[in-house]
């Protein structure tokens, strides 16, 4: 769709939404993986049978999770859906948080770096938003510590979805079937004084429900789950065998990337190199100014990595085979001259063969699992279409 | 070499702090005899431990069913560990096995059996990885010969109530024993030597044992990590570049070390030349260290032989020493309120390593001490302080404890329950976290409603079940459904019960 076409469907947006009022309702049974405890829905998941030490969440096969968030009400998680996808949430209606973190590529994108809004390459590529109830920071160099705090980047930001806070406000609240829906979404926030079901949406509703959608999509169902539960057929014998490479000491993958979850969560300074022409990305040296963190990234849960290639935080490797294989290289190999970086201890040079690059790849593949994929919807309460599997999305209006 | 500069002022400077606060005339030795007990140890991690008057000191054993396979040379010790069930003990004749042992299952006893001088060999010829991983909860691991593998000898990933004992760990990668994330253990009798990192590393983990091991031309000898509750007793560790560690290390995902008693121990002529790899964080162990308390709370040495120990006998640090590391907001550095009671230290720093030279050059001393504080803690305590050569033990105070016996063992008096968690309905659990997938209770999903199945089944959650595990195709207008027999007959069965309950 050209984006004079998606203009003129913007313009047309309030009465077609008015028109739509009331063909909307919110699901009242949680996602899957949920129970409905009380009108919240509660994460139900096997691994809630074992312990972790000091309640980690980090360990081995039968290892409890780490912290999660849940509890929000089934409505919560439906609106919260619609509002994901729907790109009336961006300037120009042209951009959802679904186009950078597109179900189909296992809500991540594809790209090496995410397009912003006029098609601008960004600075990083997108995460997948898998599992991301159990995060504890947010962005690549984890300068968020909540889903609402990470989703003001980029609604606000001017080169992703360049939207406003009043903007963003003015458009749900001029569409009646988002005023209806944030009606029953937060039914008790609605009183004689505050307008009743004419009651203005808030912000802070709009954050609460696009967490509560994202926190709602989890993957634990995996065949490498079904083997940390018991059940050792699940894996081939060329994913055991890259199984035990992934947990070795000599690849030391699991050493950060921690059973259940597949992160430990915290900061590492690897050495990736960046694209071509790019300079070192400072990572979370930037947020916390702290020159020893330079270089540093969250280690990413690599649940579903096989459906988020390129891989690192531009997107320098366009296949697992290549990701696993910079481990190979020899510790700092890829630092840019003139760099100190503080490498991480675990980064060495493991010797692994190649055949044992290949086996960790086989590996990698059985943690996918898309089994509780949520439904996108067809029709959105904005009237706009779901933009996110657009091709002109994809292919963006700049070349690079 | 502006670092450099830098580096030497920050030394001077140190220095200067000592000779500041501390009177450089040795003060007189005060003679007490004391007219009073001391209190008795309490130990903050000790709650749940043996007490000396309890159950026999460490009694743990992993369970065995009456199971029993042998593997003789030749045979694959893997597909024993394949065909056994929980409770069996597997042992392993003299020989030579060229493989990688993986352990994913609870109460496995591998136990090799020697005979006549001769053990069974696991022989990593420079190519394999680890020789043994074991995630179950409860292992025996003992009578091993170890040798030639790149990473670890044994290690263990979140693995409960284990035990390591009379292994020969000889030339092994990176760590000879590593149980990592697991809760109560012992690592007892074991001989390791000539391994590149720490031969013996207990990494994140609580309430375990080191007991009677001869560890020695190592890099380190024995390493406690971001652990808690862990007792080092009775080792003789010699000719390691350092001897005996107990570390926090920044960023790991569990930030505390403490309650660490580091007891009997022979701690001797660690002086081995520094092996490590580059970037490791054991490579900023000077050689002649005795023992390095880095950043561990609450640690007690208690009547360890210390001696020849080239560069110092004990250091208590905070992550200065680790240079190489990013800092870690979460990890705090200081060796909180150390304890050190009655420990024979005889020639220790002799011959002190370039880093520790220059630190004593500052101080105008050439010979390293027997103990050092380079943070100046003013929690610490020692007992006969008049004994030893110290730098920056000046606040600390006499220690209103004598000894550490009443803690025997920091093992659990009764095992870790192989399932964490009490009260757990395993039946809603998976209802909601694997069926629930697919169906929903009055919604179509992609198979069929609850309620449907629920009419349909009535009172026969064994049909149910059954189903699940092997389904045929039943309904034209749903796909067929995937088969659940990766979850046990218990388990499903739990799940039907539960979904026949259910209400909403």
């Amino acid at each position: 769709m050209s984006a004079f076409l998606r203009g003129l469907l913007c313009a047309a947006l309030l009465l077609c939404a008015r028109s739509w009022a009331g063909e909307f309702t919110l699901a009242a049974h949680c996602p899957p993986g949920f129970e409905l405890v009380d009108g919240h829905c509660e994460l139900r998941s096997l691994y809630q049978q074992y312990a972790s030490l000091q309640s980690a969440g980090v360990g081995g096969l039968k290892t409890g999770l780490p912290a999660w968030r849940d509890g929000f009400t089934p409505q919560q998680i439906d609106l919260g859906r619609y509002l994901f996808f729907d790109p009336v949430l961006s300037a120009d209606g042209s951009l959802s948080c679904a186009s950078c973190h597109q179900p189909e590529r296992g809500f991540a994108d594809g790209l090496p770096r995410s397009r912003g809004m006029h098609g601008e390459l960004l600075a990083r590529s997108a995460p997948s938003l898998w599992n991301v109830a159990f995060l504890q920071r947010f962005f690549w160099d984890a300068r968020a510590a909540s889903l609402e705090e990470q989703m003001l980047g980029p609604l606000y930001d001017e080169r992703e979805m360049a939207n406003t806070p009043q903007a963003l406000l003015d458009t749900l609240n001029g569409i009646d079937a988002y005023r209806s829906l944030f009606a029953q979404a937060f039914p008790a926030e609605i009183s004689p004084d505050s307008g009743g079901e004419d009651a203005p949406i808030h912000l802070q509703q709009v954050y609460t429900a696009l967490a509560a959608f994202e926190t709602s999509l989890i993957s634990l169902n995996s065949r490498y789950d079904q083997y940390a539960h018991g059940y050792h057929d699940a894996l081939s014998a060329a994913e055991i065998e890259g199984m035990n490479v992934f947990r070795s000491f000599v690849a030391r993958c699991a050493e950060c990337h921690t059973p259940p979850l597949f992160s430990n969560q915290q900061i590492a300074v690897i050495g990736t190199p960046e694209p071509a022409g790019l300079p070192l990305d400072p990572g979370a040296q930037t947020p916390t100014g702290d020159a020893s963190q330079r270089g540093g990234f969250k280690v990413p849960s690599l649940r579903n990595v096989a459906l988020t290639a390129p891989y690192m935080h531009s997107g320098r490797f366009a296949s697992l085979r290549e990701a696993v294989a910079f481990y190979n290289g020899g510790r700092g190999h890829a630092v840019p001259p003139g760099e100190q970086l503080n490498i991480h201890w675990h980064i060495w040079n493991p010797q692994l063969g190649e055949h044992e690059l290949d086996r960790l790849v086989d590996f990698l593949g059985a943690l996918n699992d898309e089994g509780f994929m949520p439904q996108v919807p067809t029709r959105l309460p904005s009237g706009l279409p779901p933009v996110h599997n657009d091709p002109a999305v994809d292919s963006g209006s700049t070349g690079e | 070499m502006r670092k450099l500069i830098l580096s030497f002022a920050a030394i001077a400077l140190l220095a200067a702090g000592y000779y500041l606060g501390s009177n450089r005339q040795a003060e007189p030795t005060v003679i007490r005899v004391p007219a009073q007990p001391k209190a008795e140890f309490a130990s903050s991690g000790g709650a749940e431990v043996t007490t000396a008057t309890s159950a026999p000191l460490r009694s743990l054993t992993t369970p065995t069913s009456g199971e029993v396979i042998l593997v003789r040379d030749g045979e694959s010790i893997q597909d024993a560990v394949a065909a056994a069930s929980p409770g069996a003990v597997i042992k392993v004749m003299p020989g030579t096995y060229k493989e990688t042992v993986y352990i994913d299952k609870d109460n496995i006893t591998l136990s090799g059996v020697i005979e006549q001088g001769k053990y069974p060999v696991l022989e990593g010829e420079g190519v394999r990885n680890d020789a043994i991983l074991y995630s179950g909860n409860g292992t025996t691991i003992e009578n091993f010969y170890i040798t030639h593998y790149k990473g670890n000898g044994v290690m263990g990933q979140a693995g409960n109530n284990f035990v390591i004992r009379n292994n020969v760990v000889v030339d092994t990668g990176v760590y000879g024993i590593f149980p990592q994330l697991g809760k109560n253990g012992i690592v007892s009798h074991n001989i390791l030597s000539g391994i590149e990192d720490a031969a013996i590393y207990i990494g994140m983990s609580d309430n375990v044992d080191v007991v009677f091991n001869q560890v020695f031309e190592s890099v380190a000898g024995i390493e406690i990590e971001n652990s808690r509750t862990a007792l080092v007793e009775a080792n003789y560790v010699y000719n390691n570049t350092g001897g005996i560690l107990a570390f926090v290390t920044p960023g790991l995902p569990i930030k505390t070390c403490g309650d660490v008693i580091i007891r009997n121990n022979f701690v001797i002529d660690n002086n081995h030349e520094n092996f490590a790899i580059p970037g490791s964080i054991v490579a900023n162990i000077p050689p002649g260290t005795g023992m390095l308390i880095m950043a561990c709370d609450d640690v007690v040495i208690e009547r360890n032989i210390i001696t020849g120990n080239d560069s110092v006998g004990i250091i208590f640090t905070d992550f200065s020493l680790a240079t190489n590391i990013p800092n870690d907001p979460e990890s705090e550095p200081n060796p909180n309120r150390p304890k050190l009671l009655d420990n024979i230290m005889r020639d220790n720093g002799n011959s002190p390593a370039p880093v520790v030279r220059a630190f004593l050059a500052a101080q105008l001393e050439t010979r390293g001490p027997d103990i050092v504080d380079t943070v100046g803690m003013d929690d610490g305590c020692i007992n006969h302080r008049e004994r030893y050569r110290t730098f920056g033990l000046d606040k600390y105070t006499e220690c209103d404890i004598d000894t550490t016996a009443n803690v025997p063992s920091y093992t659990l008096a009764e095992p870790v329950p192989p399932r964490g968690l009490e009260n757990v309905d395993i039946g809603k659990l998976t209802y909601y976290g694997v069926c629930a997938g697919c169906h929903a209770y009055g919604t179509r999903m992609i198979g069929p409603p609850t309620q449907v199945i629920q009419a349909l089944y009535m009172d026969d959650p064994a049909g149910i079940a059954a189903y699940a595990a092997k389904p045929v195709k039943k309904r034209d207008d749903y796909p067929e459904m995937p088969p659940q027999g990766h979850l046990d007959e218990e388990t499903l069965l739990a799940a039907a019960e539960f979904l026949l309950k259910l209400k909403n």
